[in-house]
């Protein structure tokens, strides 16, 4: 298991890593808004998160962290 | 737990000003991720060109310096040759390196100044409003040209990897593109290999970077990295246009 974080302040929602994930376990999560009035992009499965980084490595604003 | 992926030291905590799905963000890591693995991002200095990359003096965590619209290689020509020891990079658009800066981009290029340019193209005007660019794909729509770029009118746009790799003065010239996790890294190793080229003097060093605009492009995040590899590439080919390391010499 690996930790996926995203700023949420600085996700903009552009939803770049959701079609970078090979596990398709990124999704914008649409039960919030950030400060900047962005939803933000989130892990919503972490169990099954294999630590790839590919959603970090896609993120235009450099706001995912990835733990494993 | 081990950190897999973290952002670079390379870069401060401002948040970058760009439009939701714009890639100027990934290849701004980029740059800063290759200065530090190459440990001369403390003692480089970055020019910021005009246009969306305007405020990229804010973004990197080294010396930045601001040209004149289309000025970056002349100006880094100068820190260059005042600071030969140091890291000196360009970071200018399309609008910006080929079009008012064309003289100067040609110039640096052909006088083989030791400088790394990062240009990236993303065939319109970005920060003004979307108008065609010398880039801008024949038929593409822009607002200068809603009917569509018309060759027999405008032009046809300018190829500027193919054009400066037929001087003498550039060392390595490569076309990379940010649209998918391969790509990135291939981009950030052409990053790598152009500032470790300038670091052992051999000549000036430019990577091209095939970028999006989802906002001028009237495009989702996602369908402008589609739009990328449709329409872009075929018009840009990927790939080294010149490389004087490589077997047998320049390409």
């Amino acid at each position: 298991m690996a930790v996926v974080t995203v700023n949420e302040d600085i996700c903009k929602g552009c939803g770049l890593c959701i079609g970078a994930c090979p596990k398709k376990i990124m999704e914008i999560d649409t039960s919030h808004l950030n400060r900047k009035g962005y939803h933000p992009a989130h892990c919503s499965a972490p169990e099954s998160c294999i630590g790839c980084a590919f959603c970090a490595t896609m993120c235009p604003d450099v706001a995912i962290t990835v733990e494993k | 737990m081990a950190v897999v992926f973290q952002k670079t030291r390379m870069l401060t905590d401002k948040p970058f000003h760009y439009c939701p799905g714009c890639t100027h963000g990934i290849i701004h890591r980029l740059a800063a991720e290759a200065m530090e693995e190459l440990g001369i991002g403390d003692t480089a200095i970055g020019v910021a060109p005009v246009g969306c990359a305007v405020f990229a003096y804010d973004y990197f965590n080294c010396d930045m310096m601001e040209a004149a619209h289309g000025r970056a290689p002349a100006v880094a020509t100068g820190i260059k040759r005042a600071h030969p020891d140091r890291a000196v990079f360009t970071y200018q658009g399309d609008g910006d390196l080929a079009s008012i800066g064309t003289a100067e981009i040609v110039h640096a290029a052909t006088r083989g100044e030791r400088i790394t340019v990062l240009f990236v193209n993303n065939a319109i005007y970005g920060m003004t409003g979307g108008q065609m660019a010398p880039t801008t794909l024949p038929g593409q729509v822009t607002t200068t040209s809603p009917y569509g770029r018309d060759v027999n009118h405008c032009g046809y746009p300018v190829r500027v990897s193919e054009m400066l790799s037929t001087l003498n003065g550039p060392a390595y010239i490569e076309r990379v593109s940010v649209h998918d996790v391969p790509h990135i890294r291939k981009a950030k190793a052409a990053i790598k290999k152009a500032f470790q080229l300038q670091m052992e003097g051999k000549g000036f060093t430019l990577v091209e970077i095939l970028s999006s605009c989802p906002t001028n492009w009237g495009k989702t995040p996602k369908e402008a990295l589609d739009w990328v590899v449709s329409d872009m590439m075929p018009n840009y080919p990927l790939g080294v246009y010149k490389d004087i390391t490589a077997e047998g010499g320049a390409k």
